[in-house]
């Protein structure tokens, strides 16, 4: 009883001293990184490899070139099992750390929830490919970077493949494209966009949902095998991509005609359905491939060294490439900050975020990086805070990745008047008002 | 030694009933309330605050709530993520819908909603008992999840489905600080724990408890069954609502149904078992134990074993983290099968021995 009483005791004491202690403050020496992840739960197999990419695109930097200009970089990953209320936690143990720099929350939930308190805590989020799709309005959401693409840019971009394989867009009239989608913000995000397309072009839209985290589509994919659509976009993340590969193989839907978001596209979706998956299309933000220069200098400097964060025949996957791309435009914007603010210094999110607004990363600055042909060329303005809108298609042939079209442009005409009045909604909601112009040079 | 009732003589029955006779008790209490509302806000770090102090102090609450329908009453319940959610998307709408809405008659109004969906969710305890109740709430689970991811009219025809708030006020007190949230949800709790101490104190809590140990014997002393459970599940439920609304409105400000998914009932069942039945003082050690114990874990793990010079992966963090949680559960429920508050009780009987047991 009594050795009880002590543990419990004891517990108490450390807790205590444990969280009272964190509210140290100390001039920031170093670059810090605050790297929300997860490595368990469901969508461990695709959060996995985008934090090993993340960390090691870091670990890359410090130990090739120093750290940025000189400044080191130090990190800390955060386990949040893709649960918002864990991510919530780890970004109020991690955003008081000194020089913290920017948050990646790798989920859309996470997402929703952070920008709410980011203009508070005066620290940027990077979304690359996710999150909120308004946020492209740099006007209204000042803290937000959804860089080279969003929910509705991706859909966009799918629709107009689909009308260039049909032979133009007109003829998708009276055709029928189901999208079957993660029942979360994540999967409803895109759905006003592809009805707004539905109505341009008069094609017949389905919309069916797939209970989070995926593993049970058997109703889902009956209603699929009823209506017979023209084309199947698959709008899942994790286990729910390959659950859906395999649905549709034994539906016996035909593969080639289903196409994913980005997020389903990558190799832990199609691996284990193998051949089965042969066919299947997605959208590619990025490339693969162990061939890219950074990639090659992750390997040298990184992995040659044993301080690699996962296998090693794993570095460069499709979503270890979009991680090392994340980290790679967050160290570029704390470079472009430190242009203005002062180089060799550490930067603050309040800087970090200006250099994040004002990147440019054209071909030029891309093949110095190493990224030759690995992504489009990128800037961001005040206004637009996504800097590019292309990706391009990439088709699974049984045992990689190979794309099938060329870079598509998102159709601004169609984006940005539904940006205007999704921000000017979420803004009105908020009794907020937009940036004045004048803002742009804080 | 200095915790004993001795020479405290009670000269009228409102003394002798009052909710803590002893006097150290109320002079420790009093102590406690002036720890949460004074000293903490002067020391505790914003960390401390919105990562653990405030969670707490809302999952508290919702323990409370829990614990009033499974440990006073009896009634085995799974659905308590669904009431959270119809309290906070309930208060959403209300503040969201009516313009100038006051954020604490939303709350109460999101409290008001859940306690409408507990009834209706609590009516089949009538005819069903024990497992078969918990499994019966369950749907009320799984259609609140249904509810607020499919019909777009709860959620304002949110095109993402995810729902935020900002700008809370009281009185004109902004609440955006971290120790202004805490202090709000602080209050909350201690009027809502005071109100739910006395209930469970009067006939209403008598007759709660006279159902959960024997239903039979209860309703042949005139106890109505219908009316004890019934009101069981309201109370609970308003409580467990407005706990809701807080965790949306003040923990997490943007929110979608996945927030409150059965992970969510089945948490506040552990800390309600956990922490103690029938116990109010049980609902915040489970809180305390259920919130801050992974998160201590996950931030002690690495320190601890690097003094070992040994150096952990997240995901070993993660799954360490899970592990030794659940031993300590299991060690817990072992050694102390009704729950924390007992340990409680035990230490304090033995306080009053203390230097010279038997």
């Amino acid at each position: 009883m009594k050795i009880r009483h002590l543990m419990l005791a004891v517990a108490a004491v450390v807790a205590g001293a444990s969280t009272l202690s964190t509210s140290a403050f100390a001039q920031a020496k170093e670059q810090f990184f605050p790297l929300l992840s997860y490595r368990t739960g469901p969508y461990a197999p695709n959060g996995v490899p985008w934090a090993n990419g993340k960390q090691d695109y870091l670990k890359m930097i410090n130990a090739r070139d120093g750290g940025i200009n000189g400044v080191k970089i130090t990190f800390e990953e955060c386990e949040t099992g893709y649960a918002t209320d864990r991510g919530v936690e780890c970004y109020e143990r991690l955003k008081t750390r000194p020089g913290v720099t920017a948050f990646d929350p790798q989920s859309t939930g996470i997402t929703f929830a952070l920008t709410e308190k980011a203009p508070n805590d005066k620290v940027p989020l990077i979304t690359l490919g996710y999150g909120l799709s308004v946020a492209q309005d740099g006007m209204a959401f000042k803290w937000n970077f959804p860089l080279m693409g969003s929910y509705w840019t991706g859909a966009d971009i799918l629709i107009q493949h689909l009308g260039k394989k049909e032979g133009g867009l007109d003829k998708l009239k009276g055709k029928k494209i189901t999208l079957v989608y993660h029942d979360s913000p994540f999967g409803k995000e895109p759905i006003p966009l592809v009805q707004e397309r539905a109505r341009m072009h008069g094609f017949d839209l389905q919309l069916l949902p797939v209970t989070a985290p995926g593993v049970d589509q058997k109703a889902a994919w009956l209603q699929v095998r009823q209506s017979r659509p023209d084309y199947v976009l698959l709008w899942g993340w994790g286990v729910m991509n390959s659950t859906a590969l395999k649905e549709a193989q034994a539906t016996g839907y035909p593969r080639e005609k289903m196409y994913g978001v980005w997020w389903a596209g990558a190799e832990p979706d199609v691996k284990d359905v193998g051949e089965g998956a042969k066919g299947y299309n997605a959208l590619a933000l990025n490339t693969s491939g162990q061939e890219p220069k950074f990639i090659q200098d992750i390997l040298k400097h990184v992995h040659a060294k044993g301080q690699g964060s996962g296998p090693k025949d794993e570095v460069g996957q499709v979503l270890y490439t979009r991680g090392a791309i994340i980290s790679m435009l967050t160290v570029e914007s704390v470079r472009r900050a430190q242009e203005r603010f002062g180089k060799g210094k550490v930067m603050t999110g309040e800087q970090v975020r200006w250099g994040m607004e004002n990147l440019v990363l054209d071909q030029k600055r891309l093949d110095a990086l190493g990224l030759t042909g690995v992504m489009q060329p990128l800037s961001t303005s005040c206004a637009d805070h996504m800097g590019s809108t292309a990706a391009r298609v990439q088709t699974w042939n049984g045992s990689k990745w190979s794309f099938s079209s060329d870079f598509i442009q998102a159709d601004e005409q169609i984006l940005k008047p539904m940006i205007k009045a999704g921000a000017d909604k979420y803004l009105a909601d908020k009794k907020m008002t937009r940036r004045a112009g004048t803002d742009c040079q804080s | 030694m200095f915790y004993r009732e001795n020479g405290q003589f009670k000269t009228s029955y409102r003394a002798d009933q009052q909710i803590l006779p002893i006097r150290q008790d109320r002079i420790a209490l009093g102590l406690i309330l002036l720890i949460a509302f004074v000293a903490v806000p002067m020391f505790a770090s914003d960390y401390a605050f919105r990562a653990i102090l405030i969670p707490f102090v809302i999952m508290a609450l919702a323990a409370l709530g829990v614990n009033i329908l499974v440990g006073y009453c009896g009634q085995i319940s799974l659905g308590s993520g669904a009431f959270m959610a119809v309290g906070a998307y309930g208060a959403y709408n209300f503040f969201a819908r009516i313009p100038g809405m006051p954020l604490i008659p939303a709350l109460i109004m999101g409290g008001v909603c859940a306690t409408f969906f507990g009834i209706l969710f609590g009516l089949p305890s009538l005819r069903v008992k024990g497992l078969y109740l918990a499994v019966a709430t369950l749907a009320a689970q799984f259609f609140s999840d249904w509810m607020f991811l499919r019909i777009k009219w709860f959620t304002l025809d949110s095109s993402s489905g995810s729902v935020s708030v900002n700008q809370l006020q009281v009185f004109g007190f902004p609440i955006e600080s971290a120790v202004s949230k805490y202090l709000f949800c602080l209050a909350l709790l201690v009027v809502i724990a005071l109100l739910a101490k006395n209930l469970v104190r009067g006939a209403i809590g008598r007759e709660w408890m006279a159902i959960r140990d024997m239903d039979v014997a209860a309703s042949v002393i005139g106890i109505r069954p219908m009316f004890a459970k019934l009101t069981a599940f309201a109370v609970s439920s308003f409580i467990v609502g407005v706990a809701g609304a807080l965790w949306a409105f003040v923990y997490l400000g943007a929110w979608e149904p996945a927030a409150f998914s059965v992970d969510q009932s089945f948490r506040l069942l552990f800390m309600v078992i956990i922490g103690g039945l029938g116990s109010i003082m049980g609902s915040f050690f489970g809180a305390a134990f259920i919130v801050v114990l992974p998160i201590f874990l996950n931030q002690f793990l690495p320190l601890f074993l690097g003094l070992f010079g040994v150096e952990i992966s997240t995901a070993g963090i993660a799954h360490a983290e899970l592990m030794i949680f659940g031993g300590l559960i299991v060690w817990f429920l072992i050694v102390e099968p009704h729950g924390l508050a007992k340990l409680w009780s035990t230490a304090k009987q033995k306080l009053r021995l203390w230097p010279f047991p038997h």
